[in-house]
Protein backbone atom coordinates (compact mmCIF):
# COMPACT_ATOMS: atom_id res chain seq x y z
CA UNK A 1 0.00 0.00 0.00
CA UNK A 2 1.23 3.46 -0.84
CA UNK A 3 2.44 5.62 2.04
CA UNK A 4 0.84 8.92 3.02
CA UNK A 5 0.72 12.17 1.07
CA UNK A 6 0.44 15.66 2.44
CA UNK A 7 -0.78 18.76 0.64
CA UNK A 8 -1.28 22.45 1.25
CA UNK A 9 -3.03 24.81 -1.12
CA UNK A 10 -3.56 28.53 -0.70
CA UNK A 11 -4.60 31.41 -2.88
CA UNK A 12 -2.77 34.75 -3.02
CA UNK A 13 -2.26 37.47 -5.61
CA UNK A 14 -4.34 35.77 -8.29
CA UNK A 15 -2.51 32.45 -8.03
CA UNK A 16 -3.19 29.19 -6.28
CA UNK A 17 -0.05 27.73 -4.71
CA UNK A 18 -0.13 23.97 -4.30
CA UNK A 19 2.55 22.12 -2.39
CA UNK A 20 2.40 18.37 -2.13
CA UNK A 21 4.58 15.75 -0.45
CA UNK A 22 4.55 12.13 -1.58
CA UNK A 23 5.88 8.99 0.02
CA UNK A 24 7.68 6.98 -2.63
CA UNK A 25 10.99 5.06 -2.78
CA UNK A 26 11.77 6.39 -6.31
CA UNK A 27 14.18 3.52 -6.83
CA UNK A 28 16.56 3.99 -9.74
CA UNK A 29 18.24 1.40 -11.93
CA UNK A 30 21.57 2.19 -10.27
CA UNK A 31 20.42 0.93 -6.88
CA UNK A 32 20.46 -2.69 -8.03
CA UNK A 33 16.84 -3.04 -7.00
CA UNK A 34 13.83 -3.25 -9.24
CA UNK A 35 13.03 0.05 -10.89
CA UNK A 36 10.22 1.71 -9.02
CA UNK A 37 9.33 5.30 -9.67
CA UNK A 38 6.44 7.67 -10.18
CA UNK A 39 5.73 8.23 -13.85
CA UNK A 40 2.64 10.40 -13.96
CA UNK A 41 1.33 13.18 -11.79
CA UNK A 42 -2.05 14.80 -12.31
CA UNK A 43 -3.30 17.96 -10.64
CA UNK A 44 -7.01 18.65 -10.79
CA UNK A 45 -8.74 21.89 -9.92
CA UNK A 46 -12.45 21.34 -9.18
CA UNK A 47 -12.31 18.07 -11.07
CA UNK A 48 -10.64 19.49 -14.18
CA UNK A 49 -7.10 18.37 -14.97
CA UNK A 50 -4.82 21.42 -15.00
CA UNK A 51 -1.43 19.73 -14.85
CA UNK A 52 -0.47 16.43 -16.46
CA UNK A 53 3.16 15.72 -15.68
CA UNK A 54 5.50 12.94 -16.65
CA UNK A 55 8.48 12.54 -14.37
CA UNK A 56 11.46 10.23 -14.35
CA UNK A 57 13.80 8.34 -12.03
CA UNK A 58 15.77 11.56 -11.68
CA UNK A 59 13.35 12.76 -9.02
CA UNK A 60 14.33 12.15 -5.38
CA UNK A 61 12.82 9.77 -2.86
CA UNK A 62 9.78 11.16 -1.04
CA UNK A 63 9.48 14.05 -3.48
CA UNK A 64 7.90 17.43 -2.91
CA UNK A 65 6.26 19.31 -5.76
CA UNK A 66 4.80 22.75 -5.91
CA UNK A 67 2.53 24.12 -8.60
CA UNK A 68 1.42 27.64 -9.25
CA UNK A 69 -2.01 27.71 -10.84
CA UNK A 70 -3.48 30.80 -12.40
CA UNK A 71 -6.60 32.08 -10.70
CA UNK A 72 -8.60 29.98 -8.29
CA UNK A 73 -10.52 30.82 -5.15
CA UNK A 74 -10.82 29.76 -1.56
CA UNK A 75 -12.63 26.47 -1.21
CA UNK A 76 -11.58 25.16 -4.64
CA UNK A 77 -10.99 21.43 -4.61
CA UNK A 78 -7.46 20.49 -5.53
CA UNK A 79 -6.65 16.85 -6.17
CA UNK A 80 -3.18 15.50 -6.82
CA UNK A 81 -2.64 11.91 -7.87
CA UNK A 82 0.33 9.86 -9.00
CA UNK A 83 0.82 6.64 -10.90
CA UNK A 84 4.07 4.69 -10.82
CA UNK A 85 5.64 2.17 -13.19
CA UNK A 86 4.23 -0.76 -11.18
CA UNK A 87 0.71 0.56 -11.55
CA UNK A 88 0.49 1.66 -7.91
CA UNK A 89 -1.33 4.88 -7.35
CA UNK A 90 -2.30 7.32 -4.62
CA UNK A 91 -4.12 10.63 -4.39
CA UNK A 92 -4.93 13.39 -1.98
CA UNK A 93 -7.58 16.09 -2.06
CA UNK A 94 -7.78 19.35 -0.19
CA UNK A 95 -9.75 22.59 -0.25
CA UNK A 96 -7.83 25.77 -1.05
CA UNK A 97 -7.29 27.88 2.07
CA UNK B 1 28.59 20.45 -8.15
CA UNK B 2 27.41 21.29 -4.64
CA UNK B 3 30.46 19.65 -3.16
CA UNK B 4 32.70 21.66 -5.44
CA UNK B 5 30.95 24.84 -4.37
CA UNK B 6 31.24 23.84 -0.72
CA UNK B 7 34.95 23.24 -1.16
CA UNK B 8 35.36 26.72 -2.59
CA UNK B 9 33.49 28.13 0.37
CA UNK B 10 35.71 26.26 2.81
CA UNK B 11 38.83 27.55 1.08
CA UNK B 12 37.36 31.03 1.25
CA UNK B 13 36.86 30.63 4.97
CA UNK B 14 40.55 30.06 5.50
CA UNK B 15 41.41 33.12 3.46
CA UNK B 16 39.16 35.77 4.90
CA UNK B 17 36.96 36.44 7.96
CA UNK B 18 34.54 38.43 5.79
CA UNK B 19 33.98 35.36 3.66
CA UNK B 20 33.47 33.32 6.82
CA UNK B 21 30.36 35.35 7.53
CA UNK B 22 29.13 34.79 3.98
CA UNK B 23 29.73 31.09 4.37
CA UNK B 24 27.61 30.97 7.49
CA UNK B 25 24.82 32.83 5.70
CA UNK B 26 25.06 30.49 2.72
CA UNK B 27 24.83 27.47 5.01
CA UNK B 28 21.80 28.99 6.70
CA UNK B 29 20.19 29.58 3.32
CA UNK B 30 20.88 25.96 2.40
CA UNK B 31 19.32 24.78 5.66
CA UNK B 32 16.20 26.83 4.99
CA UNK B 33 15.94 25.38 1.51
CA UNK B 34 16.09 21.79 2.69
CA UNK B 35 13.59 22.43 5.50
CA UNK B 36 11.06 23.76 3.00
CA UNK B 37 8.96 20.83 1.91
CA UNK B 38 10.82 18.31 4.04
CA UNK B 39 9.47 14.75 3.98
CA UNK B 40 9.55 14.86 7.78
CA UNK B 41 5.77 15.36 7.72
CA UNK B 42 5.33 12.02 5.97
CA UNK B 43 7.18 10.32 8.83
CA UNK B 44 4.89 12.05 11.31
CA UNK B 45 1.83 10.70 9.48
CA UNK B 46 3.22 7.14 9.32
CA UNK B 47 4.12 7.41 13.00
CA UNK B 48 0.62 8.44 13.94
CA UNK B 49 -0.80 5.44 12.08
CA UNK B 50 1.65 3.14 13.90
CA UNK B 51 0.79 4.70 17.27
CA UNK B 52 -2.85 3.76 16.66
CA UNK B 53 -2.21 0.31 15.21
CA UNK B 54 -2.92 -2.70 17.45
CA UNK B 55 0.19 -4.87 17.74
CA UNK B 56 1.83 -7.60 19.80
CA UNK B 57 0.37 -10.54 21.74
CA UNK B 58 -2.10 -8.18 23.48
CA UNK B 59 -3.13 -6.76 20.11
CA UNK B 60 -3.42 -3.23 21.45
CA UNK B 61 -2.17 0.10 20.14
CA UNK B 62 0.12 2.48 21.99
CA UNK B 63 -2.70 4.96 22.50
CA UNK B 64 -2.76 4.24 26.25
CA UNK B 65 1.01 4.64 26.59
CA UNK B 66 1.95 7.06 29.35
CA UNK B 67 4.75 9.27 28.08
CA UNK B 68 4.86 11.19 31.31
CA UNK B 69 1.81 13.42 30.93
CA UNK B 70 -0.75 10.71 31.64
CA UNK B 71 -1.92 7.64 29.73
CA UNK B 72 -2.36 8.47 26.06
CA UNK B 73 -1.27 12.13 26.30
CA UNK B 74 1.06 12.84 23.39
CA UNK B 75 0.69 16.61 23.27
CA UNK B 76 3.73 18.23 24.86
CA UNK B 77 5.12 14.90 26.11
CA UNK B 78 8.33 14.92 24.09
CA UNK B 79 9.38 18.37 25.32
CA UNK B 80 9.37 17.03 28.88
CA UNK B 81 11.57 14.02 28.21
CA UNK B 82 13.82 12.50 29.43
CA UNK B 83 12.22 12.25 32.85
CA UNK B 84 11.87 9.91 35.78
CA UNK B 85 9.10 7.29 35.59
CA UNK B 86 7.94 5.83 38.85
CA UNK B 87 6.48 2.65 37.31
CA UNK B 88 9.87 1.73 35.86
CA UNK B 89 11.93 3.42 38.59
CA UNK B 90 14.27 4.94 36.05
CA UNK B 91 14.87 7.97 33.92
CA UNK B 92 13.67 7.35 30.36
CA UNK B 93 13.96 9.14 27.06
CA UNK B 94 11.35 8.87 24.32
CA UNK B 95 12.56 5.66 22.71
CA UNK B 96 13.11 3.96 26.05
CA UNK B 97 9.58 4.85 27.09
CA UNK B 98 8.15 3.64 23.78
CA UNK B 99 9.99 0.37 24.28
CA UNK B 100 8.55 0.18 27.80
CA UNK B 101 5.02 0.59 26.41
CA UNK B 102 5.66 -2.00 23.69
CA UNK B 103 6.70 -4.57 26.29
CA UNK B 104 4.16 -3.73 29.00
CA UNK B 105 1.06 -2.68 27.03
CA UNK B 106 1.47 -4.67 23.84
CA UNK B 107 3.10 -7.62 25.57
CA UNK B 108 5.98 -7.80 23.13
CA UNK B 109 9.37 -9.17 24.10
CA UNK B 110 12.25 -6.75 24.41
CA UNK B 111 14.18 -8.84 21.87
CA UNK B 112 11.43 -8.55 19.28
CA UNK B 113 10.78 -4.85 19.91
CA UNK B 114 14.46 -3.93 19.65
CA UNK B 115 15.27 -6.20 16.73
CA UNK B 116 15.45 -3.28 14.36
CA UNK B 117 15.65 0.04 16.16
CA UNK B 118 17.58 1.85 13.45
CA UNK B 119 16.18 1.59 9.95
CA UNK B 120 17.52 2.48 6.56
CA UNK B 121 16.30 4.52 3.63
CA UNK B 122 14.38 1.62 2.15
CA UNK B 123 12.73 0.59 5.37
CA UNK B 124 12.62 3.04 8.26
CA UNK B 125 12.17 1.54 11.73
CA UNK B 126 9.09 1.62 13.90
CA UNK B 127 11.02 3.69 16.47
CA UNK B 128 11.83 6.29 13.83
CA UNK B 129 8.24 6.69 12.70
CA UNK B 130 6.93 6.81 16.25
CA UNK B 131 9.59 9.31 17.35
CA UNK B 132 8.65 11.59 14.46
CA UNK B 133 4.99 11.53 15.43
CA UNK B 134 5.44 11.97 19.19
CA UNK B 135 8.04 14.72 18.82
CA UNK B 136 5.86 16.60 16.31
CA UNK B 137 3.17 16.86 18.99
CA UNK B 138 5.50 19.04 21.09
CA UNK B 139 6.03 21.80 18.53
CA UNK B 140 5.96 25.13 20.30
CA UNK B 141 6.35 23.58 23.75
CA UNK B 142 9.41 24.66 25.72
CA UNK B 143 11.97 21.95 26.42
CA UNK B 144 11.76 20.97 30.07
CA UNK B 145 13.45 17.63 30.70
CA UNK B 146 13.15 16.33 34.26
CA UNK B 147 15.72 17.85 36.57
CA UNK B 148 14.31 17.59 40.08
CA UNK B 149 14.02 13.91 41.06
CA UNK B 150 17.28 12.53 42.54
CA UNK B 151 17.50 10.01 39.65
CA UNK B 152 17.08 12.81 37.12
CA UNK B 153 19.87 14.75 38.80
CA UNK B 154 21.98 11.62 38.81
CA UNK B 155 21.34 11.13 35.07
CA UNK B 156 22.28 14.75 34.38
CA UNK B 157 25.54 14.42 36.31
CA UNK B 158 26.38 11.11 34.66
CA UNK B 159 25.65 12.59 31.23
CA UNK B 160 27.84 15.57 31.94
CA UNK B 161 30.69 13.34 33.11
CA UNK B 162 30.31 11.17 29.99
CA UNK B 163 30.32 14.22 27.75
CA UNK B 164 33.79 15.17 28.94
CA UNK B 165 35.14 11.64 29.50
CA UNK B 166 37.89 10.70 27.07
CA UNK B 167 38.10 7.03 26.15
CA UNK B 168 38.17 4.60 23.25
CA UNK B 169 40.77 3.84 20.64
CA UNK B 170 41.20 7.49 19.73
CA UNK B 171 41.02 8.86 23.27
CA UNK B 172 38.10 11.09 22.38
CA UNK B 173 35.24 12.58 24.32
CA UNK B 174 32.08 14.27 23.03
CA UNK B 175 33.83 17.53 23.92
CA UNK B 176 36.69 16.73 21.54
CA UNK B 177 34.37 17.75 18.69
CA UNK B 178 31.70 19.67 20.57
CA UNK B 179 33.91 21.63 22.98
CA UNK B 180 35.25 24.55 20.98
CA UNK B 181 33.41 27.33 19.21
CA UNK B 182 33.53 28.02 15.46
CA UNK B 183 34.55 24.53 14.44
CA UNK B 184 32.91 22.47 11.79
CA UNK B 185 33.31 19.39 9.65
CA UNK B 186 32.67 20.33 6.02
CA UNK B 187 29.24 22.01 6.00
CA UNK B 188 28.32 20.79 9.45
CA UNK B 189 28.83 23.18 12.32
CA UNK B 190 30.00 21.61 15.56
CA UNK B 191 27.97 23.17 18.34
CA UNK B 192 29.44 23.37 21.83
CA UNK B 193 26.69 21.26 23.31
CA UNK B 194 27.67 21.81 26.93
CA UNK B 195 26.75 25.49 26.48
CA UNK B 196 23.15 26.59 26.66
CA UNK B 197 23.09 28.84 23.59
CA UNK B 198 24.47 26.07 21.37
CA UNK B 199 22.51 23.18 22.88
CA UNK B 200 19.17 24.98 22.52
CA UNK B 201 18.75 25.10 18.73
CA UNK B 202 20.13 21.57 18.36
CA UNK B 203 17.95 19.87 20.96
CA UNK B 204 14.93 21.79 19.65
CA UNK B 205 15.29 20.16 16.23
CA UNK B 206 16.06 16.51 17.01
CA UNK B 207 14.93 13.88 16.07
CA UNK B 208 15.45 14.84 12.46
CA UNK B 209 15.27 13.88 8.80
CA UNK B 210 18.58 13.71 6.96
CA UNK B 211 18.30 14.77 3.34
CA UNK B 212 21.72 13.37 2.43
CA UNK B 213 20.60 9.79 3.05
CA UNK B 214 16.80 10.13 3.08
CA UNK B 215 16.55 8.77 6.60
CA UNK B 216 14.82 9.82 9.75
CA UNK B 217 17.18 9.72 12.73
CA UNK B 218 16.33 9.44 16.41
CA UNK B 219 18.32 10.80 19.35
CA UNK B 220 19.28 7.25 20.35
CA UNK B 221 20.78 6.85 16.89
CA UNK B 222 22.57 10.20 17.13
CA UNK B 223 24.30 9.19 20.34
CA UNK B 224 24.98 5.68 19.07
CA UNK B 225 26.63 7.11 15.98
CA UNK B 226 28.73 9.60 17.97
CA UNK B 227 30.01 6.61 19.96
CA UNK B 228 30.88 4.88 16.70
CA UNK B 229 32.65 7.95 15.39
CA UNK B 230 34.65 8.14 18.63
CA UNK B 231 35.51 4.43 18.26
CA UNK B 232 33.82 3.51 21.54
CA UNK B 233 32.13 0.16 22.05
CA UNK B 234 28.56 0.36 20.74
CA UNK B 235 26.20 1.60 23.45
CA UNK B 236 23.16 -0.55 24.20
CA UNK B 237 19.87 0.83 22.94
CA UNK B 238 17.98 2.61 25.74
CA UNK B 239 20.90 2.12 28.14
CA UNK B 240 21.53 4.39 31.12
CA UNK B 241 24.56 5.94 29.41
CA UNK B 242 22.59 7.06 26.34
CA UNK B 243 19.70 8.36 28.44
CA UNK B 244 22.14 10.21 30.72
CA UNK B 245 23.71 11.99 27.75
CA UNK B 246 20.28 12.93 26.40
CA UNK B 247 19.30 14.20 29.84
CA UNK B 248 22.43 16.33 30.12
CA UNK B 249 21.92 17.82 26.66
CA UNK B 250 18.19 18.45 27.00
CA UNK B 251 18.48 19.97 30.48
CA UNK B 252 21.23 22.23 29.11
CA UNK B 253 18.83 23.30 26.34
CA UNK B 254 15.90 23.88 28.74
CA UNK B 255 13.50 26.67 27.83
CA UNK B 256 13.92 26.49 24.06
CA UNK B 257 10.58 26.04 22.24
CA UNK B 258 10.62 22.71 20.43
CA UNK B 259 10.36 23.12 16.64
CA UNK B 260 11.25 19.71 15.30
CA UNK B 261 11.37 17.14 13.99
CA UNK B 262 14.08 18.96 12.10
CA UNK B 263 15.60 18.57 8.69
CA UNK B 264 19.36 18.21 8.50
CA UNK B 265 21.79 18.18 5.61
Amino acid sequence: MAGPMKMRASVAGGFTEVRVLMTHPMTTAQSGQALHFIQNITVKQNGKAVVEAEISQAVSRNPVFSFRLKGGAKGDKIEVSWLDNKGETNKIETAVA
Amino acid sequence: MNRFFATLLVLGLVASPVLAQDTKKEIQKYQQMIADGSPVELFELEGEALWKKPQGPQNVSLEKCDLGQGAGVVKGAYARLPRYFKDADRVMDLETRLLHCMTTLQGRSREEATKRVFGNENQPSEMEYLSAYVASQSRGVKLAAGNSHPKEKEAYELGKALFFHRAGGWDMSCASCHGEENKRIRMQELPVLSKREFARPIMATWPAYRVSNSQFKTMQWRINDCFRQMRYPEPKFASDATIALSTFLTVTAAGEPYRGPGTKR
